[in-house]
C-alpha cells in the first residue's frame, strides 16, 4: 500500500496508472467536537461495512463539551484488521484549527478532501487535494441555519463515497436505517449526501489510488461498541438493580442498559422489574450494589478509575462479607483524573486487590464486544456463584469505539443464582451457619432478608467473624475465615473463564495479552511472521485468578511477551506473583500507554527490538 | 408433679417479646443506646412486626453495634462508616416487601456520612432512620461529634467553637416525611414515637438524644442526662392507636392534630407548644431554629407527611421483591435478542 514512490507534484493533475489501494487504508475526519459530526461518521463507516469490507472506527476526542479538536478514523481492511494504525491515508479536514497539522501529518501520497476555503494546498505538493465548497453547498441545500452544521457533514459523506467509489445505494441503505422513522430528516440529509457526491463527480478528478471495492466479508455480522455490548450482557443476565455515577468513559454502558431495560422489562401493568438509581457519587453507588446484592437482587455498577478508587473500601466490605455485585470498570488513563477521554489498561493490579486488608477480587477481561456481552453476562453468575463481587474490565477504546462482530448468541444456560437456603431447606437442616464450608469448595450457603424462618437471619458484618457470622476476635476464628476466602479464590482458577489460545504452535516464543490488546496483537503476530519470518504463539487472558493454562502456556515456551497497555507492567506483575520463580523469569513486556489505542506496529518494533531482530 | 408453665404473654402475631430480643450488649452500663434498643423491641412487639421481615442496617460507631443487641430474628447489615444509606437504599430496591430500620450515630450520619444522608432524605426512602446522639465519638475516646452543641464542654476541657448541624432540621428541608427528635430516657415519648415511626411510609428520621455515660456525661455537656432532663421541652405529646387497637381516646380536637397512618392507625399528636402544625415546613424549621437560640432542646414530632411518594413509588417497581423474581421475567427472550443483532446489521 505505499504510495511514497509516486513523483506526487508532478502527477497531480495528471492521469496516472498507480496500484490501486484497494479496502487497506484509513479515513481520518478532522472536525470539531460538538459539530455532530457523530452521524455523519457513523454513516461512512457503515457505508464501508455495507460495501461488506471489514471496518473499525475510532473517536479521538477531547475532555470538552464543544469546540476542542476531535478526530474519527475509519479503517478499511480487507485482512480484517481492526485495530488503530498510525497512519491515516486519506484526510477529511473539517476543522480550521488542526487543518495545517492535520494535513502536515498525512503519509506522502496521501489524500486531502477539505473545505475549500482552508487551502490546504499551500502546506505541502506530495499529497492529493481534493477542495470542497462545504459551506455553499450547505447554504444552498438548507436554508434553516439551525440544521446546516449537520447538514454540512453529510455533504463530505458523499464526496468521501464518490471519490472512494462507495455505492451511493450503500450510504442510502445505511441513511435510512441511521433515521429510522424519520422520513423529512432522512431527506434532508440524503440530500446533502447527493449534493456532495455530485460536486465532486462534476468538479473533482480522481487521482489517487484509495478505492473501496466491494466484497463479502461482513455479511451477518454487527457493528456494536463495547460498553452497549457490557449493557445488553447485564439485561441478559437479569440484572434488576443498577447503581451508578456518571463518569466518561463508561456513563454509556449504564445508558444502554437502561433503554434495553426500558424496552424489554416492563411488565403489561406497566411496573418496572428493575431499579436504576443514579448515586450521589461512586461510594454510594458500590454501597447500593452491595446492599441489593445482600438482599438478593443481582445488581452492577459501572465506572472508570476515579470510581474505581472511590469504591475501594466498599470493595474490601463485599469480599470480607461475601455479597455479591457486578462492576464494569471502563478504563481510562490515570492516575488521579488522568486523560478522561483516553484509554488504557492501568487499573488491572489496582482492581485486582481493591482495598486494605488481604484482598483478592474475581476480575473478567473481556477482549472484543461479543464477550463484553458473554462475560458480562457471566459476570452475574459467578457474582452469585462465588457471593463476591466480580469486576469486569474494559477500557475506553473497547467500550466507547465501534467494532465488527459475529452476532451474539443467547445464553446457554440458565442464570445461576448461586447457593441459597430457602425456608423449606431451614425446615429440614434445622439451621445453618452462614460461612461455614459445609460442602468443601469454601463457598458457605445464605439465606436472603425475608426468608421465612426464625433461623433464617444472620448478621452481615465488615467486622472479624467467625464462620456463624457471630463478631470475633479470636485468632483462629478469623483466620479460619480468612483461609477460607483464600480457597475460595484459588477455586475460582477453574469457574472464571478460561483463556483462549489463539496461536498455539511449536514456537518457543509466546505472547499473553487481554482485553483490547488483541486487535492489534493478531495483526502485530502476522507483521512478525511475514517481516522476520517468526511464528510465535499467543494465548488470550480472561480473567484473574489465573486459569491453569497459562500457567502451562508459560512453561512450554521459552520466552513470552506480555503485551499490555500500562506503564507499570500490571499484567507480568500479576503473573509473577501467580508463577513459580523460575517461570516469572521467562517474561518480557511490552508496554504502550500514551492514551491512544495500540498499534500492531508499536508491538512489531518492541518485539524486534527485544529480540535483537 | 405437674408445673403449670405461665404462658408468656404474646402480641397480635402470636410471639412473646422474647422473640424479639437480641444479644447481650457489649456498651457501657447505663448507655443511652441500650435503653433505644430496648424501645425498639417493644415498639417491633407491640406493632407485631414479624423479626423476618425486618432489616436491620447499620454503619460503624457504638450506636451502629447496636442492632445485634435487639431482634436476633431480623436480617442484620452492619456496614462501613458513614455508608448504611446507601447499602440500605440497595436492599431495600431488592426487597420492597420489607421493613427497614437503620440505627446511626452522630458521627456516622453528620460526619463522615452527610453525604449519603442527605441523599436518603431527599429520596423519601423508605426507612427508619435513627441516629443515636450523644455528641462525641465514643470508639475513639471522646472527640466532638458535629452534632455537639457550641459551646459544649469535653471531658478535658475543651470547648467546641463550631455550630451543631441540627439533623432534624436538615431532614425536615431536605425531604425526610417523618421527622422527631426524642431523648433515650423518655421512655413513653419514644416509645410513641417509634410505633408512629413502623406505621410510615416514607423515610423516617429520629435524632434521640442518647447520652455516653463514658464521654459526655459530666457538667458543660449539653448532651448529658441531666442536661436533657433539665431542657428537653417536648413540642407535643405523642399518643400513637394501632390499626388493630380498638381503644377509643377521648380528647378535644381543637388541642390535637391527628394523623391517619398509611396501615389505618393514628397518630394524635397533642399541642404543648403554642399552635404547632406539624406538616408546616417551614414553620417547623424555624421552630427549631428558634428553640437553638433558646437553648431548648424540642422533643416530638416535628414534621409528618403522608402523602408525599417514597424512592420505591417514584421508581415504580413491582410489588413483589425484584431480588426473586423469576428468570421468565429478568431474562429477555432469545426473539428479543435476535431482534437487536438484527437492528445492529
Amino acid at each position: 500500500m505505499a504510495t511514497g514512490d509516486l513523483a506526487l507534484g508532478e502527477v497531480q493533475g495528471a492521469t496516472i496508472a498507480r496500484q490501486r489501494v484497494v479496502n487497506d487504508f484509513s479515513i481520518n475526519v478532522a472536525t470539531v467536537n460538538g459539530s455532530g459530526s457523530q452521524s455523519a461518521n457513523s454513516v461512512l463507516l457503515k457505508s464501508i461495512f455495507g460495501m461488506g469490507v471489514p471496518v473499525s472506527g475510532k473517536n479521538l476526542f477531547p475532555s470538552n463539551i464543544a469546540g476542542l479538536p476531535t478526530w474519527y478514523t475509519i479503517r478499511a481492511s480487507k485482512d480484517g484488521y481492526v485495530a488503530r494504525t498510525r497512519d491515516a491515508e486519506v484526510l477529511v479536514a473539517l476543522n480550521p484549527d488542526t487543518a495545517k497539522q492535520d494535513v502536515l501529518t498525512l503519509p506522502a501520497g496521501g489524500v486531502a478532501i477539505y473545505e475549500e476555503n482552508l487551502n490546504l494546498r499551500q502546506y505541502r505538493d506530495d499529497v492529493f487535494f481534493y477542495p470542497v465548497p462545504l459551506d455553499k453547498i450547505t447554504a444552498t441545500l438548507c436554508p434553516e441555519p439551525k440544521l446546516r452544521k449537520l447538514v454540512r457533514n453529510m455533504v463530505y459523506v458523499g464526496a468521501v463515497a464518490h471519490l472512494l467509489e462507495i455505492d451511493l445505494g450503500v450510504v442510502e441503505n445505511g441513511l435510512r436505517k441511521q433515521f429510522a422513522k424519520k422520513v423529512k430528516v432522512f431527506e434532508l440529509n440524503f440530500g446533502a449526501v447527493k449534493a456532495g457526491r455530485d460536486y465532486a463527480a462534476e468538479h473533482l478528478t480522481k487521482l489517487d489510488p484509495y478505492f473501496i471495492e466491494r466484497m463479502n466479508q461482513t455479511a451477518g455480522k454487527i457493528i456494536i461498541d463495547g460498553n452497549a455490548a457490557c449493557g445488553m450482557g447485564a439485561v441478559f443476565a437479569g440484572v434488576t438493580v443498577v447503581a451508578w455515577y456518571p463518569i466518561t468513559p463508561s456513563t454509556s454502558v449504564v445508558e444502554a442498559a437502561t433503554d434495553l431495560l426500558k424496552k424489554f422489562r416492563v411488565t403489561p401493568e406497566g411496573k418496572a422489574t428493575f431499579a436504576v438509581v443514579q448515586a450521589e457519587d461512586e461510594l454510594a453507588a458500590i454501597g447500593m450494589v452491595l446492599g441489593a446484592g445482600w438482599a438478593g437482587a443481582r445488581s452492577m455498577t459501572a465506572t472508570s478509575g476515579p470510581g474505581i478508587s472511590l469504591m475501594t473500601e466498599f470493595s474490601g466490605l463485599g469480599y470480607y462479607a461475601e455479597i455479591p455485585g457486578v462492576i464494569f470498570d471502563i478504563q481510562r488513563s490515570g492516575p488521579s483524573t488522568g486523560m478522561p477521554t483516553r484509554t488504557s489498561q492501568a487499573d488491572l493490579l489496582s482492581v485486582a486487590f481493591l482495598s486494605h486488608g488481604d484482598t483478592k477480587h474475581i476480575v473478567l477481561l473481556p477482549g472484543n464486544v461479543k464477550e463484553c456481552f458473554e462475560l458480562g453476562y457471566a459476570a452475574f453468575d459467578l457474582a452469585e456463584r462465588l457471593q463476591t463481587p466480580v469486576f469486569v474490565l474494559s477500557d475506553l477504546d473497547l467500550g466507547m469505539n465501534n467494532w465488527m462482530s459475529e452476532p451474539f448468541d443467547y445464553p446457554d444456560k440458565p442464570l445461576d443464582r448461586g447457593k441459597v437456603l430457602t425456608a423449606e431447606d431451614l425446615v429440614r437442616l434445622g439451621g445453618f451457619a452462614r460461612y461455614r464450608d459445609v460442602d468443601g469448595d469454601a463457598i458457605g450457603w445464605r439465606t436472603l432478608p425475608g426468608t421465612n424462618h426464625p433461623k433464617a437471619a444472620y448478621f452481615t458484618r465488615g467486622s472479624g467473624h467467625n464462620d456463624a457470622a457471630g463478631y470475633t476476635e479470636k485468632p483462629n476464628e478469623y483466620v479460619e475465615v480468612m483461609e477460607r476466602l483464600a480457597r475460595k479464590f484459588e477455586n475460582a482458577r477453574k469457574l472464571v473463564p478460561g483463556p483462549v489460545t489463539v496461536k498455539d504452535g511449536t514456537s518457543k516464543i509466546g505472547f499473553l495479552a487481554y482485553g483490547s490488546s488483541d486487535f492489534a496483537l493478531r495483526e502485530s503476530l502476522d507483521q512478525i511472521d511475514r517481516e522476520y519470518g517468526r511464528k510465535a504463539d499467543y494465548m488470550r487472558i480472561r480473567a484473574y485468578p489465573f486459569a491453569h493454562e497459562i500457567h502451562d502456556f508459560v512453561a512450554s515456551h521459552e520466552r513470552v511477551y506480555v503485551v499490555e497497555q500500562d506503564r507499570d507492567a500490571q499484567l507480568a506483575s500479576l503473573l509473577k506473583l501467580d508463577l513459580p520463580a523460575d517461570q516469572a523469569v521467562k517474561l518480557r513486556s511490552i508496554l504502550h500507554y500514551n492514551g491512544l489505542p495500540l498499534d500492531a506496529r508499536t508491538v512489531t518494533e518492541e518485539f524486534a527490538t527485544k529480540e535483537g531482530l | 408433679m405437674a408445673t403449670a408453665t405461665p404462658t408468656p404473654k404474646v402480641n397480635h402475631i402470636g410471639l412473646p417479646v422474647l422473640e424479639y430480643r437480641g444479644g447481650k450488649t457489649t456498651l457501657c452500663a447505663g448507655c443511652g443506646h441500650n435503653a433505644i434498643s430496648e424501645r425498639i423491641i417493644e415498639a417491633m412487639w407491640e406493632m407485631g412486626v414479624e423479626p423476618e421481615r425486618v432489616m436491620k442496617m447499620s454503619g460503624i460507631g457504638c450506636s451502629s453495634k447496636s442492632p445485634a443487641y435487639f431482634m436476633n430474628r431480623s436480617f442484620a447489615f452492619n456496614s462501613v462508616h458513614g455508608r448504611m444509606p446507601s447499602v440500605s437504599t440497595g436492599a431495600i430496591l431488592a426487597n420492597r416487601t420489607m421493613t427497614m430500620l437503620g440505627v446511626s450515630g452522630d458521627g456516622d450520619t453528620a460526619s463522615i456520612g452527610m453525604g449519603q444522608f442527605v441523599h436518603l432524605l431527599r429520596r423519601n426512602l423508605p426507612m427508619i432512620y435513627i441516629i443515636e446522639d450523644n455528641g462525641v465519638y465514643g470508639l475513639t475516646k471522646g472527640q466532638f461529634s458535629a452534632t455537639a452543641d457550641l459551646g459544649s464542654k469535653l471531658k478535658t476541657g475543651v470547648i467546641n467553637d463550631l455550630p451543631a448541624i441540627d439533623t432534624c432540621a436538615l431532614a425536615i428541608q431536605l425531604g425526610a416525611t417523618f421527622v422527631g427528635r426524642s431523648f433515650s430516657g423518655d421512655k413513653k415519648q419514644l416509645l410513641s414515637m417509634l410505633k408512629a415511626a413502623i406505621a410510615h411510609k416514607g423515610t423516617v428520621m429520629l435524632d434521640v438524644i442518647s447520652p455516653c455515660v463514658t464521654f459526655n456525661d459530666h457538667e458543660g455537656s449539653t448532651k448529658s442526662y441531666k442536661f436533657m432532663q433539665d431542657n428537653d421541652e417536648p413540642i407535643n405529646e405523642i399518643d400513637f392507636v394501632a390499626s388493630f387497637d380498638e381503644i377509643e381516646v377521648d380528647y378535644n380536637s381543637g388541642e390535637v392534630y391527628e394523623v391517619e397512618m398509611h396501615d389505618g392507625s393514628n397518630l394524635r399528636l397533642r399541642k404543648l407548644h403554642e399552635d404547632y402544625d406539624p406538616t408546616n415546613k417551614a414553620n417547623a424549621v424555624r421552630t427549631l431554629m428558634e428553640a437553638h437560640e433558646k437553648e431548648e432542646i424540642l422533643t416530638g414530632v416535628f414534621y409528618i407527611d403522608t402523602q408525599k411518594p417514597t424512592f420505591i413509588d417514584l421508581l415504580n417497581v413491582v410489588d413483589e421483591p425484584l431480588a426473586t423474581l423469576p428468570e421468565s421475567l429478568t431474562r429477555p427472550s432469545k426473539s428479543a435478542l435476535d431482534g437487536l443483532m438484527a437492528s445492529l446489521q
